[in-house]
């Protein structure tokens, strides 16, 4: 990330925040890009979102620095910050309506304290003048969420997915250069989650903001970011795209989290030739571990197939069929594998593949499971990923 | 409905479902109905007809006379020095005991560690009894015995005999009320001010509402309106109704200057045994108290947003 100045989103530096006795953020470093859609992705209690807090100046870090455009803005009050948030809870003024709620961003700061006052504000000739300005963009942002017929409701007689609307308002009528978004979608039902979902993405594609945004549901990060930050226990784990996060996981910590159905994790040993024992299976991974030190073998449930034709070729396990679930596009097979103390697996199936092997019996016990490389992964004793590419390199030595 | 089918008659079980229920509904309300017709319906009615009449304690004969205790009522220069004293009452402590213990909340909210502290120094007068806490005041402001005068003198106010001072006395308890019920309002808004989020404060630092003037107009201020409402309606019903200080204290005096509504109404009624005519203050009083609230109701409630 050597982009120039220009291209600087938000710059976190060894950021360190305790409550009490807890440590909340253990020394963070991250570098948002201008204009990416970062989502901090975590576990309840991982400090993502006194991260977040942190960035909006809500929350004051112990050590550290933010900088928000190049500029340091530790010294700053939120509202100098040039960010918008939007609260889980939405936070919207409950006594005013939404075109108030809409109009307070830019009512604080181009009106004086005396055109704010009530009853005095009506004074001010130039009240009226900025006022009517003010409502123009409001308007002009309601047209663009879709909500110029509800400006003269008030929250409480708005839907959930309303409310969630005028709460991105209030953030986008002052144009901030950097979004927070503290899990927004939590409060909607699923089926406007995956709507609000795309109208997210779509906003980010049409503002070319900063996004920073705050969940738990991987499902979210996986579908929006531009980059996910994997957060654990106030550290990041990974930074990435999406499509690293899922395929190149950095450690198992990582894989572990990402992925639904979980990965299957089976421990091992190293055989001392760069390759792993499964049983009576031999995976020749080419690392350089000394035989006997312990690994752990992470398989993600598409890399397990049934050996429905010639293209599924590769080490083969032996398993049990457990139970079936039929998801409909999809089947999970819960298995057990046929190994000492007969682990536990999941393997996920396309509805068609399912059907194809049912038609050729392969769904009896015992099923035999053909590995995929592209999906499983090599974890060293501290969890850390071995990559296959240096582990060739390696191997050619 | 398996209770209302177990209580309600043969009858009401065998008509339309509609009519059922409707049955079942009343049953149920009835004994909360029959509560309030007793203890208060029926009493009313019966203040009502009194005030008609020149009933007095123990009397024999009951005469009716209509209108008339209204009439001399209002030419009483005593019932009417009752009412301007009242209102003047009300006026003063009405502002000084909602505004006063808004701000003493809002004060007391901000402390962390010292809060009950403040909380019970506040709120211990509402828990003393007045008629006791009257003759501590009555000491402390004893021209010659209490502390009070010569502490005012020493500030070049001269010294003042403030419960005897026909210019001071109302004052004097209007200030007692304030310090008695002002604990008891800030309990209110406390719980008024604890109930709003914390975020709609975290919204307005984003939104650029950072000042405590802005903070306070943007969100305290309309968050607290169902607080300031009641508060307002509950102290002016109490301060409509000083009796005890005025009983303690000054009984009405000096001159008069404290004659307030109850204490004239306590008068007529138990002193000189004119039921007849005290009941009908009595109907005035309630008249001024419905206005009253129901005037306040809808001033506030108009500008009142309930989450």
């Amino acid at each position: 990330m050597s982009d120039g100045e220009s291209a600087e989103g938000v710059r976190l530096v060894g950021i360190v925040k305790s409550f009490g006795a807890t440590r909340v953020l253990a020394g963070l470093d991250l570098a948002v890009r201008a204009g990416e859609f970062l989502t901090l992705l975590g576990p309840s209690g991982c400090g993502k979102s006194t991260l977040l807090r942190i960035i909006a100046g809500l929350e004051r870090q112990d050590q550290g620095t933010v900088a928000i455009a190049g500029r340091p803005v530790d010294h700053l009050p939120p509202a100098e910050r040039d960010v918008a948030m939007v609260f889980q809870s939405y936070a919207l003024y409950p006594h005013m309506t939404v075109a108030g709620n809409l109009a307070t961003p830019l009512e604080m700061r181009r009106l004086s304290l005396f055109e704010r006052l009530p009853v005095i504000r009506h004074l001010s000739p130039r009240r009226r003048r900025v006022m009517r300005g003010i409502m123009a963009e409001v308007r002009a942002v309601a047209e663009a969420l879709r909500i110029e017929a509800l400006l003269d409701r008030k929250p409480a007689q708005l839907s959930g997915g309303q409310r969630q609307r005028v709460a991105l308002g209030r953030a986008m009528v002052r144009h901030p250069s950097v979004f927070l978004m503290d899990e927004p979608l939590s409060n909607l039902d699923a089926a406007l989650r995956v709507e609000v979902r795309h109208e997210l993405s779509d906003l980010h594609a049409r503002l070319g903001t900063t996004f920073i945004y705050v969940t738990h549901d991987q499902v979210e990060a996986m579908t929006m970011s531009s980059r996910i930050a994997l957060m654990d226990q106030g550290r990041i784990l990974q930074l990435g795209t999406p499509d690293e996060l899922y395929h190149r996981p950095a450690s198992l910590a990582v894989a572990r989290f990402i992925g639904s159905p979980s990965l299957t994790v089976l421990d091992t040993v190293a055989d001392g030739g760069g390759g792993v024992r499964l049983g009576a299976l031999r995976l020749p991974f080419g690392h350089r571990f000394a035989a006997g030190t312990r690994l752990a073998v992470g398989i993600r449930p598409e890399a397990f197939a049934l050996p429905l034709g010639p293209e599924a070729d590769g080490p083969a396990l032996a398993a049990r069929l457990v139970r079936a679930e039929n998801l409909g596009a999809e089947w999970h097979l819960h298995v057990r594998l046929d190994l000492p103390e007969e682990p536990a697996a999941i393997v996920r199936l396309t509805a068609a593949e399912h059907e194809a092997a049912r038609g050729l019996g392969l769904l009896d016990d015992p099923l035999t499971l053909v590995l995929q490389a592209r999906g499983v992964h090599l974890f060293g004793p501290d969890g850390v990923r071995v990559e296959p590419d240096r582990v060739r390199t390696v191997v050619t030595e | 409905m398996a209770f209302a089918a177990v209580f309600l008659p043969r009858a009401a079980r065998s008509a339309s479902p509609d009519r059922r229920l409707a049955l079942a509904g009343a049953a149920f309300a009835a004994p909360a109905a029959l509560l309030l017709l007793t203890i208060l319906l029926a009493p009313l009615v019966v203040l009502l007809l009194l005030s008609l009449t020149d009933y007095r304690l123990g009397a024999v004969a009951v005469r009716w006379v209509g209108l008339a205790n209204y009439a001399e009522m209002f030419s009483d220069p005593v019932f009417r020095r009752a009412i301007r004293n009242t209102f003047l009452y009300v006026a003063f402590v009405l502002p000084a005991g909602v505004f006063g213990a808004l701000a003493v909340a809002a004060l007391v909210h901000a402390r962390t560690r010292t809060r009950s502290v403040y909380e019970v120094i506040y709120f211990l007068p509402v828990t003393s009894t007045l008629v006791a806490m009257a003759t501590v005041w009555q000491f402390l402001l004893h021209p010659t015995l209490g502390p009070v005068t010569p502490l005012l003198a020493s500030l070049g106010f001269g010294r003042l005999d403030l419960l005897n001072d026909p210019d001071l006395a109302l004052v004097t308890l209007a200030v007692i009320g304030v310090w008695q019920m002002l604990g008891f309002n800030m309990v209110l808004f406390l719980a008024g001010l604890s109930a709003i989020p914390r975020d709609l404060y975290e919204a307005a630092a984003l939104d650029g509402a950072a000042g405590a003037i802005d903070r306070f107009l943007r969100v305290t201020w309309p968050m607290l309106g169902p607080t300031t409402m009641f508060v307002t309606i509950t102290t002016t019903i109490s301060a409509f109704k000083v009796f005890d200080t005025v009983v303690v204290l000054t009984r009405g005096g000096p001159l008069g200057a404290t004659d307030t509504l109850l204490y004239v109404l306590y008068l007529e009624g138990f002193h000189y045994f004119r039921t007849g005519y005290a009941a009908a203050m009595t109907v005035i009083v309630l008249a001024f108290l419905c206005a009253l609230s129901l005037l306040q109701a809808r001033l506030i409630e108009r500008r009142v947003h309930y989450a």
